[in-house]
């Protein structure tokens, strides 16, 4: 066995070199810059501790940002979720239609987030030639839903982003909670038909407990998403107006203003909380790396 | 108890299975509508969307396409998207289908940090490694707008979903059959060539459907790293946005053409994309 050894450690080197020389170095340096006065520009570095995060943690935006995400992790662990847990099961009765509707149920998903952003920048959310012109003389001034007038204004940015977003991943959902679903034992179902259940008895003591740790699973990695989502907010309002996310703030933070220092802080922070996800990932997939 | 009390249990059955079909028909109407506006407005001129962009097109304005084709510049765009996404697609097969053969079998001593490791970069953010990397990239090796060079920054990103989709396929594989082939006297290599990679063809086809429509929608990296010269053809669509708010008929006939060639492509692969996204998430 030994003698083989070396040669399976060559077969697994181009993943491992690979990922090492895009992620791993890279992300040791952003540990070290974090603490430096680096510019971006060249490598002469000076130790200044903990300034950077000095500086971002007295930015209102920074706080501002890390808000948005709570906010926005929140609404993507309830309403996809509601809408693929009832659509899963609505179509797990559907022998002949099932395969049609997941299909176009996942259409947007397979799209890039740049021709959903800009489709509904322009032919739905856009105030001159979209939908929303058609739409807004039917919407009350004085109402609850008047920040609809304006869907992109600062108080409601954030939501008509999220919501966007939401539009091209919850069909995601479906199709991962429908396959996770059909592995309920059917002999299960069938009694507890029998014994005269009802739809929302069957999913709660049958079908739930089966699919219990898929949808666990997603609560991990939609928490996880949430927290490094970027591109519907950069390109629908570029973390302005009142939707800033730690991610268009740490880019815009290099990008835009050569602020590096604020940039791999922020950087650092959000992939403190993405261990700790990344812990519950790993303890949830245990039993692949037990011996 | 009944969740219909009223008339006989037919017709509650007959009417919860017609609610039911309200309901999934409600969510496909959100799914494709926004789709479908863009469709009938891509055919029609700008004055004729301003007026009522729920009207169906008259006659259709193939000047819409030719002009976004133009401004998008997605002949550029289109050939630079299939070089990212190729580069992508090959590395990525390359270096998850061995590195999924090792882990699968548990080959070498140290295969419980090498999962750990994957299992952790899948759920690192692209800030913590983002700026160094560019600076590295653009300032040291000199490669900003180079694509080929963009495509394997791309696959590095994919390649702990790839690993652990392709461990898995070969997980389902019998150990036996390697054993037979090893008695047989083959080397690894042949192993894996004429036995083990001829079985999990459909996994690695579901790998590269995957890493192919990742690395095609990527926008983070391929914006920052291809600059604004060398672009793609979804970064050619982003650059006419805000440009044409007076040729609406123009900017649906270039969001057409992004829409266009990955729900064709995903409907031709739907299996090998659908069994992608699952496999990932089934656990327990």
């Amino acid at each position: 066995m030994r003698r083989w050894s070396f040669q399976y450690y060559l077969l697994i080197s181009p993943a491992l070199l690979l990922s090492a020389m895009i992620v791993l170095v890279p992300g040791l340096l952003t540990l070290l810059v974090a603490f430096t006065d680096w510019n971006g520009v060249s490598f002469d570095l000076n130790w200044v501790g903990v300034a950077n995060f000095h500086k971002i943690f007295d930015d209102r935006i920074f706080w501002n940002a890390l808000g948005n995400n709570i906010r926005w992790t929140l609404l993507f662990l309830t309403i996809p979720v509601a809408i693929g847990l009832l659509t899963a099961m609505l179509l797990l009765k559907r022998r002949r239609t099932k395969t049609l509707y997941q299909l176009i149920y996942l259409g947007p998903y397979v799209l890039a987030p740049v021709t959903n952003a800009i489709l509904w920048l322009n032919i739905v959310l856009n105030p001159a030639s979209g939908l929303l012109r058609q739409i807004r003389p039917y919407i009350p001034r004085d109402s609850l839903l008047a920040p609809l007038r304006s869907p992109l204004s600062p108080d409601v940015a954030l939501f008509t982003v999220a919501a966007v977003d939401i539009w091209h991943y919850w069909g995601f959902l479906t199709v991962v909670y429908l396959a996770a679903l059909r592995q309920t034992p059917q002999e299960l179902v069938e009694a507890a038909m029998v014994e005269g259940a009802n739809a929302l008895q069957l999913f709660r003591h049958i079908y739930l407990p089966t699919i219990l740790p898929t949808v666990l699973l997603m609560f991990v990695l939609i928490t996880i998403f949430s927290f490094l989502t970027f591109e519907y907010v950069y390109i629908m309002t570029n973390g302005g107006t009142g939707s800033e996310m730690l991610s268009t703030y740490a880019y815009n933070q290099a990008f835009h203003k050569f602020q590096y220092g604020r940039a791999v802080a922020t950087g650092l922070v959000m992939s403190a909380f993405g261990l700790l996800a990344s812990f519950f990932y790993v303890w949830m997939s245990r039993r692949e790396i037990r011996a | 108890m009944s969740a219909f009390p009223f008339g006989s249990p037919r017709y509650a059955r007959a009417l919860q299975r017609f609610s039911a079909h309200l309901v999934l028909l409600f969510f496909a109407a959100t799914a494709m509508g926004p789709l479908l506006l863009v469709l009938i407005n891509s055919m029609k001129t700008h004055r004729q969307i301003a007026r009522n962009p729920l009207s169906l097109p008259t006659a259709i304005e193939w000047e819409n396409f030719s002009l976004a084709w133009g401004y998008g510049n997605f002949s550029r765009g289109f050939i630079n998207s299939i070089v990212l996404s190729g580069t992508a697609v090959l590395v990525v097969l390359f270096c998850a289908s061995l590195a999924g053969y090792v882990l699968a079998g548990r080959k070498i001593r140290h295969w419980r940090i090498v999962t750990i490791y994957f299992m952790v970069a899948i759920t690192v953010p692209i800030q913590l490694f983002l700026f160094p990397l560019y600076y590295l990239f653009a300032r040291v090796l000199g490669l900003l707008g180079n694509v080929p060079a963009v495509g394997v920054v791309l696959a590095a990103l994919n390649m702990p979903l790839a690993v652990f989709l392709m461990r898995s396929f070969f997980l389902a594989v019998p150990e036996q059959l390697e054993e037979a082939a090893r008695i047989d006297g083959a080397n690894t290599w042949q192993v894996l060539w004429y036995v083990l990679f001829p079985i999990v063809r459909p996994g690695m086809i579901t790998v590269a459907v995957i890493v192919g429509l990742h690395a095609w929608n990527e926008f983070l990296i391929t914006r920052t790293f291809l600059g604004t010269d060398n672009i793609t053809a979804t970064l050619g669509l982003y650059s006419m946005n805000g440009t044409y708010v007076s040729a609406m008929g123009v900017m649906m006939a270039g969001t057409m053409i992004l829409i266009a060639p990955p729900l064709a492509f995903f409907v031709l692969v739907q299996r090998y994309f659908i069994e992608g996204l699952v496999s990932g998430a089934l656990k327990g």
